[in-house]
């Protein structure tokens, strides 16, 4: 009987390290932030009470938050195409035989491994009016001085660039180990065929990098959620609200505001969102998704 | 094998001996203190020195001083650490967060504290005006340390190239536009740049005093962002930017502001007087401090951080926490603070101090903070102050960035605010 269960027991032991990992830092805060967003924030003069739904619909009818929520799709969109799209280019560059190839690699890499607050202060310096390095170019060459990060329609996507800039390099890291795992047969046989390399990328390249591109195309829809470091040097969300994002304006909301109620709520709100998004990725690429 | 346990024996042996060594070492008191930066230059080593110099004259207490960035963190990772049980027995926090604090029911008044005649007498001993943001509900909350106001720094040398009187500053709004567009037409430089991110609300509060107005009552609960006043404070700021055309439209980084001084970029800054002694050390030009220019009055909000002590502290804690204080404060600390940051001597006793009185003779620019608090008001503070400042801010940026008009964003700012304070009064 015991022998029999053995295996059970050493499957559980094993697991029960992340079980209570998971458990602590992931699933119970989770729950007391649900059971959070039915109640007030309690303070001295107004104790916390429960509120039932009314946190929701605050939700609604918060335009600093629907303001947010569209920054974030337009941000989402426009950071998650153009690097996926650079990574696979940076990394078929990379992985053709050329020069310094080691260099070059290590190059598209670094801004991955500096830390983004490092970064937006650089960047804080590139975007600056005047004195800043986009500028001086700008002026040399008799354009005008342009406040980037200041004019409503531009500083989003300064924003937008830095995160490209930064993640790209992250992306073709697993673009590059996929490209290497592509049997040179496949290339060989497509050569003696008479194929052209851009034909061969289309059908065959790029169809067996298609598991690499969900795992890629989720994470950075999750950072486009997740990466809000450099709001608090760049921008702190303005001006006006141009720049604020759904996890920024929580933060805000917690900590500015102290309001610890309404952030469990737009968290509730932002992991829906979330959850929905990861579902329907996981169905629409399923279906294209050839797994080796 | 052998020499093995010997070496993992010595290394346990001289693990020990640290652990000894440190808990033989005890203090008698040992106090956490969180302090914010929202200026530049090496402000941290001097807040260590000071420190440093009162467990030297204290030697029962140990001093944990405690660098946590800006005012708003800050203010976050003294409110974490209380609610995770290990606080911090006082802390340097934005003068304008008293409401909260108070709400959170962190920390005590100052007059529970000061029972002697000399102690009382001590809680008003600093200038008027910086009391204002610490005290409500007729109780001293905060004592100021790190305070500052408004002032406007220029540039002497642009002044001359655009044939201005270098030793004459604007003095009213007008001649600051008509100064601004001189230097605008014979300089390569902006007139003037008024920083709009970081603290909008607060150089929108000079804006309006100079206009006459003050944006809330001293209550904390009613603001009066949409007063015709103040909607022609910020008409005036868009139009530096969009009209007159002196200042660059859209939002001015506070962050980058002085680096654009300093470089020649603009002719005048407005900004903390905190700045002063970077400014003064890194300036390679002739430089000069003055009062920000007046509309109806002078006028500038005072601004900067005081110290606050917690309740979850013990009696005997409570006790060194008001030494270091006052120590912190005595016009002594008051001057040399003064001097090595260009923030204010908190106390008129810090001015008549030898060290002080010598260097404002060399200086005289630092004493224009002092005097302009003459015509100063406490800063915007109110309940739920995160959310009301935003408000303001959004308002203020949206003008700025030419969203909407002055009067539509103030008003919506001013019916949000009213939704909020409602319940406070």
């Amino acid at each position: 009987m015991f022998k029999n269960n053995l295996p059970h027991i050493y499957a559980w032991l094993l697991l029960t390290p992340a079980l209570i990992l998971m458990g602590t830092f992931t699933h119970l805060p989770s729950f007391t932030t649900l059971v959070s967003s039915f109640f007030s924030t309690g303070t001295k003069k107004f104790p916390s009470k429960y509120i039932g739904l009314e946190n929701y619909e605050m939700i609604f009818d918060d335009p600093i938050f629907l303001e947010a929520v569209l920054n974030n799709a337009w941000y989402a969109v426009a950071t998650i195409i153009p690097s996926v799209f650079l990574a696979i280019l940076m990394a078929v560059f990379v992985d053709s035989k050329i020069r310094g190839r080691v260099l070059v690699r290590m190059a598209y890499f670094t801004p991955t491994i500096l830390p983004m607050i490092a970064v937006s202060n650089i960047w804080l310096f590139f975007y600056t009016p005047e004195i800043g390095l986009i500028d001086q170019i700008a002026i040399n060459l008799g354009f005008t001085s342009q406040n980037w990060l200041g004019d409503k329609d531009t500083v989003l996507n300064c924003l937008i660039i830095i995160t490209i800039w930064k993640e790209a390099g992250f992306f073709m890291i697993f673009y590059l180990a996929a490209l290497q795992n592509i049997p040179p047969e496949l290339k060989e046989a497509a050569m003696l065929e008479g194929s052209s390399k851009f034909y061969f990328f289309r059908r065959i390249t790029f169809p067996l990098l298609m598991p690499i591109t969900l795992f890629v195309v989720i994470n950075a829809t999750l950072n486009s959620f997740k990466l809000v470091d450099h709001l608090f040097i760049l921008t702190k969300g303005g001006p006006d609200n141009a720049s604020n994002l759904i996890l920024y304006y929580i933060y805000e909301t917690a900590f500015s505001f102290l309001d610890s109620s309404y952030a469990a709520t737009l968290t509730i709100f932002l992991l829906l969102i979330l959850a929905i998004i990861s579902i329907v990725q996981f169905i629409l690429f399923d279906k294209r998704i050839h797994y080796r | 094998m052998i020499s093995n346990i010997k070496s993992f024996k010595k290394t346990i042996l001289t693990l020990l001996g640290i652990l000894l060594f440190f808990t033989t070492k005890s203090f008698g008191i040992e106090l956490n203190m969180y302090y914010p930066v929202a200026v530049g230059g090496p402000l941290t080593k001097i807040v260590d020195g000071m420190v440093d110099e009162f467990e030297r004259n204290n030697p029962d207490v140990k001093v944990n001083a405690i660098y946590a960035g800006n005012y708003n963190d800050a203010r976050i990772k003294a409110l974490a650490a209380l609610k995770s049980g290990k606080p911090a027995q006082l802390s340097v926090m934005f003068s304008i967060d008293i409401y909260e604090l108070i709400e959170q029911d962190a920390i005590v008044p100052f007059d529970d504290l000061v029972s002697t005649y000399e102690d009382k007498a001590w809680l008003y001993s600093f200038y008027p005006t910086l009391m204002e943001n610490g005290v409500t509900e007729g109780k001293v909350w905060g004592i100021p340390f790190q305070r500052s106001t408004i002032v406007m720094y220029y540039n002497k040398d642009l002044f001359r190239k655009a044939g201005l009187n270098p030793n004459k500053p604007p003095n009213t709004w007008n001649e600051l536009v008509s100064y601004g567009k001189k230097i605008v037409d014979s300089t390569s430089s902006w007139g003037v740049m008024i920083p709009s991110t970081g603290y909008p609300y607060w150089m929108f509060g000079a804006l309006t005093m100079q206009n006459d107005q003050v944006l809330m009552n001293g209550d904390g609960n009613k603001t009066y962002f949409d007063h015709p006043s103040v909607v022609g404070a910020l008409q005036y700021w868009h139009d530096l930017g969009n009209k007159h055309k002196v200042m660059p439209s859209g939002t001015i980084e506070w962050g980058t502001l002085r680096k654009n001084f300093l470089e020649g970029k603009t002719a005048i800054m407005w900004h903390s007087t905190g700045n002063l002694t970077t400014v003064k050390k890194n300036a390679k030009f002739d430089f000069g401090v003055a009062m920000l220019p007046a509309s109806k009055r002078r006028g500038t909000p005072t601004g900067g951080g005081n110290f606050y002590i917690f309740k979850k502290t013990s009696a005997a804690e409570k006790k060194a926490s008001m030494r270091l204080i006052k120590f912190m404060t005595s016009p002594e600390q008051a001057a040399h603070w003064s001097m090595s940051t260009g923030y204010m001597g908190v106390s008129p006793a810090s001015y008549q101090t030898s060290a002080l009185t010598n260097y404002v003779k060399t200086f005289p620019p630092a004493l224009v903070a002092r005097d302009q608090l003459n015509f100063a008001t406490a800063e915007l503070s109110t309940f739920q102050t995160g959310r009301v400042r935003k408000l303001l801010d959004d308002a203020i940026q949206s003008a700025l960035t030419g969203n909407k008009t002055p009067e539509s964003a103030l008003k919506g700012a001013q019916s949000s605010a009213d939704k909020l304070l409602r319940r406070y009064r």
